[in-house]
């Protein structure tokens, strides 16, 4: 769940959503939302930092961005390696 | 019969062999010689017979743009690697004379210099989108240009070029219209080809993005099949070059040049691009280095 609370904070950041991060479901579309590619690669770099993790290739494809229960299911994966 | 061995060194020799390009001892630049220009200004002819009915309005434009022009478009988050920024002196007279020294002693003189409100034009499409800002008809816009473009790679494989020239054609309007648009030109593209010989196939493609971000930007184009490249083998079988590249670019320029179409919506652009200098080497490397030794249906639609 704290991980969760940390993605959401850093979309709020780096996301560039049209839409207040509090207010979106953890399936709703963040494309759909208003963030662009780059904006995804923003995120996807300050996700990094914060976690201390690093997205292999197969990872960087749009399904993994494309809300925030992909996006915590994807760090909760790679910080469960990383232990 | 191709003209040499699919191999970068061996066909660069025979276009420098040949009198077909000019070195000048920096990478991927060099001369072009009136042979090589002829075959150019016939294929961009061809091009122009082709799109005649389709009443794109003519452009050409400098091969230096207005910088603000590459910050709006967001060219620095993708391709910082691959930007040509235009740098030059603005000090007094002294410090142009340490400048001078700078040079002469072969010294580093880049701290002389300071950023101009120009940069070299890094993609065909870029200098027309914001004479676009505004709404579009409701038919949209559709542009033809002939352009230069820059981009810092230096490499002595030739069809990898610093600067090279791009037949361009830009559609602006709605998704539909865009994508129909496109759509058309990438069998009419592949068609032209063909009819000149060339071995074509289309593969959809991804723009060299910068750094691991990049990975990311080049995997969501691929997925949503924004770019589609049409290829002929020039230096390689196994990885044939791009001779014409198509990219829909959605809302990207719409946004970034406040393009609106006739509902109030974000317009959106794709723009088609024949690499022309690369055309012309895949014309080469196909048929031979001697246009008066092509087969004389390649040369009946080239010189009618």
């Amino acid at each position: 769940m704290s991980n969760e609370i940390k993605v959401r904070t850093i979309l709020k950041e780096h996301g560039r959503l049209a839409r207040e991060v509090e207010g979106l479901a953890p399936d709703t579309d963040l494309y759909q939302a208003g963030m662009t590619s780059h904006a995804s690669v923003n995120v996807m770099l300050a996700l990094e930092g914060e976690f201390d993790i690093e997205f292999p290739d197969h990872m960087l494809k749009r399904s993994v961005f494309e809300s925030i229960a992909s996006i915590t299911s994807a760090v909760d994966e790679l910080t469960a390696t990383a232990q | 019969m191709s003209a040499t061995d699919y191999d970068a060194q061996k066909f660069h020799e025979g276009l420098v062999k040949h009198g077909l390009i000019v070195p000048v001892g920096v990478q991927g630049i060099f001369g072009r010689s009136g042979v090589f220009e002829d075959v150019l200004e016939r294929f961009n002819a061809l091009v122009t017979d082709l799109a005649r009915d389709d009443g794109a309005e003519y452009f050409v434009f400098p091969p230096t743009i207005d910088r603000k022009v590459l910050e709006k478009s967001d060219y620095m988050d993708s391709f910082p690697n691959l930007a040509g920024t235009v740098f030059s002196f603005k000090g007094k007279e002294l410090t142009a004379r340490q400048l001078s020294e700078a040079i002469h002693a072969g010294e580093s003189w880049e701290k002389y210099e300071s950023m101009t409100d120009v940069v070299l034009n890094p993609a065909a499409c870029y200098p027309v989108y914001p004479s676009f800002s505004g709404t579009v008809p409701k038919e949209g816009r559709l542009v033809t240009m002939f352009n230069w473009v820059f981009r810092n790679e230096p490499s002595p494989e030739p069809t990898r070029m610093q600067s090279f020239r791009v037949r361009e054609f830009v559609r602006c309007g709605t998704p539909d219209q865009v994508v129909e648009w496109r759509d058309m030109w990438l069998k009419r593209g592949m068609t032209l080809l063909e009819s000149l010989g060339l071995p074509v196939q289309a593969e959809v493609a991804s723009d060299p993005f910068f750094g691991k971000g990049g990975k990311m930007l080049a995997v969501s184009q691929r997925e949503q099949q924004l770019k589609f490249e049409v290829l002929v083998p020039v230096i390689s079988r196994e990885n044939p070059t791009a001779v014409c590249s198509f990219n829909y670019h959605q809302e990207h320029f719409g946004e970034a040049f406040a393009i609106r179409t006739e509902d109030g919506k974000i317009a959106n652009t794709a723009c088609l691009g024949f690499g022309l200098e690369r055309l012309v080497m895949a014309l080469f490397q196909t048929h031979g280095f001697d246009p008066g030794a092509w087969p004389s249906a390649v040369r009946a639609k080239l010189w009618p």
